[in-house]
């Protein structure tokens, strides 16, 4: 993927003046923003609403005003929870769930996206988590969580869930063998060569709008 | 009834032992009363869910899916494919239409899945389990195989997001959406179609990553149970049914609430009303037991009423 500041400082070149063509050709379903007529029904039906800097409204707006940083560094777009209220509300039909996550992402492999951002971590987490072995291992997804901030921290977060931890034991709902083996895919190799070739075929695409 | 057959896609939390396990459980009781028969799709893998964002491309999620749909094509030709998730189901729903609508996207997708020795025709349907149960059974043959009633038990339908947005249950609206209601009253229940945190979001995956801002979506969804009068939650969603119930002790013991809201599946319903034991119906895999449903999957049928 190379370095992550020269990916940025290259899309910087290239859109100096244009932040809504820089996320048009670059942004899942960014396409889309120029279609927003700034009625605020997405901000009023967003489920973290009262918790975000900028609503969905606001990131278009300011995506049409240029505010690449602004936009690229705001922690908004990661608390979207996908309830897909905004979408199903928004008089243009845009895929706002979408573009919210496609400007995470975009903000993510450019490596500008807030650090310590939990929603970004848990994310990665869960990726990496499902595609070692082709699905996912809840404990060791939860475990990863709890310690990603270091082993104290993972200790008290463990030690603060142990009732739910045992409740769901109980329930044979949580598995404590799955921490050496759990549920998976037989054909591993051939999910990791294929999650390889699209990767690939992600960035080769992406370099056709170099 | 005539059998019905489906390639089957569990997902990740309702594997042995996993989050959602008692889903699968109930599911497989009622589909064996409906004559449902559910087959998994060989070697199927994780969707990747909501949250794989981050590192994700798009391409990279549509070709998770599609080695899913792939494999029901190929080992369980002509049948459609049914998730019991509703993260499961959405991103199913939302890779075919995107394939669908794009040549690119699909032969890209295509020569991502040569490397695992798979292609996708695009033939294969994503349903969801609800869907089956209303269009494809119907309210009224849902009935048949009911050996009991569930007694007037007063149950407020959770239908949550993902099952409900953005593309739901055909016919049925966004803000109020009523099948899981009628399927309630289907099953002798009380629907309480007042409750008013229907289709509100739990806060979904983060609930791990954003807990003090979940815990207050889940503490509304339980409380406006209550205040209807609510003997239990009832959802379609995994996730909608973890974070609701076993949250409400953290919320409990932060912010001295005395919440113990039961919170089942449609389908722990249908298993317990098909004459289902506790077992069966997945209800010892609950942390809230529900003392009605345990006590109406307890009783005897008498023999002559079916």
């Amino acid at each position: 993927m190379g370095n992550m500041t020269e990916l940025n400082e290259q899309a910087l070149a290239k859109y100096r003046n244009s932040f809504l063509h820089e996320v048009e050709e670059r942004v899942e379903e960014g396409d889309w923003v120029k279609m927003c007529m700034q009625c605020g029904v997405c901000a009023g039906s967003c489920t973290f609403g009262p918790h975000w800097e900028h609503s969905p409204q606001k990131i278009f707006m300011m995506i049409r005003a240029g505010k690449r940083e602004e936009v690229l560094r705001s922690d908004s777009m990661w608390m979207c929870t996908s309830c897909y209220n905004c979408v199903v509300r928004c008089p243009r039909k845009l895929p706002i769930t979408q573009i919210m996550h496609g400007l995470a992402q975009y903000a993510h492999r450019l490596g500008v996206a807030p650090k310590m951002q939990p929603t970004r971590d848990l994310s990665l987490i869960f990726w990496n988590n499902c595609i070692k072995t082709g699905r996912v291992n809840e404990l060791r997804f939860t475990l990863s969580l709890y310690f990603k901030d270091g082993l104290m921290a993972g200790i008290r977060q463990a030690l603060s869930m142990q009732s739910i931890a045992l409740a769901l034991l109980m329930a044979k709902r949580l598995n404590p063998l799955e921490f050496f083996k759990g549920h998976e895919c037989k054909d591993k190799a051939g999910i990791h060569r294929m999650l390889k070739k699209a990767q690939e075929i992600e960035s080769r695409r992406q370099g056709a709008h170099k | 009834m005539a059998k019905k057959e489906y390639a089957f896609y569990p997902g990740c939390s309702s594997q042995l032992r996993g989050s959602a396990s008692n889903y699968l459980v109930s599911v497989n009781t009622m589909c064996e009363k409906l004559d449902v028969k559910l087959t998994p799709i060989p070697d199927w893998n994780c969707c990747g869910a909501s949250i794989s964002y981050a590192a994700a491309g798009e391409l990279t999620r549509h070709v998770m899916t599609a080695r899913n749909f792939a494999l029901a094509e190929q080992h369980l030709p002509g049948q459609d494919i049914v998730a019991t998730c509703a993260a499961c189901w959405l991103g199913g729903r939302e890779t075919k239409d995107k394939l669908d609508a794009s040549s690119q996207m699909m032969a890209d997708t295509n020569e991502a899945l040569k490397e695992a020795g798979l292609h996708y025709k695009a033939e294969a349907q994503m349903r969801h389990m609800v869907e089956v149960l209303v269009e494809d059974i119907g309210y009224e043959e849902m009935k048949k195989p009911m050996v009991k009633s569930l007694e007037g038990a007063k149950i407020a339908g959770y239908v949550g997001c993902q099952t409900n947005r953005p593309f739901g249950i055909a016919g049925e609206s966004f803000e109020n959406p009523l099948y899981l209601d009628k399927l309630v009253e289907t099953m002798g229940g009380e629907a309480l179609t007042k409750y008013e945190q229907k289709v509100t979001c739990c806060g979904g995956s983060l609930a791990f990553s954003e807990p003090a801002k979940s815990q207050k979506q889940i503490r509304d969804i339980v409380e406006s149970a209550y205040d209807h009068g609510a003997e239990m939650i009832v959802t379609p969603c995994p996730l909608c049914q973890a974070n609701v119930e076993i949250y409400q002790s953290e919320i409990n013991r932060k912010q001295g609430t005395k919440l113990a809201m039961p919170v089942v599946y449609y389908s722990q319903l249908m298993a317990v009303a098909y004459g289902g034991n506790a077992k069966q119906a997945g209800l010892d895999g609950q942390v809230i037991p529900s003392k009605k449903l345990d006590e109406i999957a307890a009783k005897v049928v008498p023999v002559a009423t079916k």
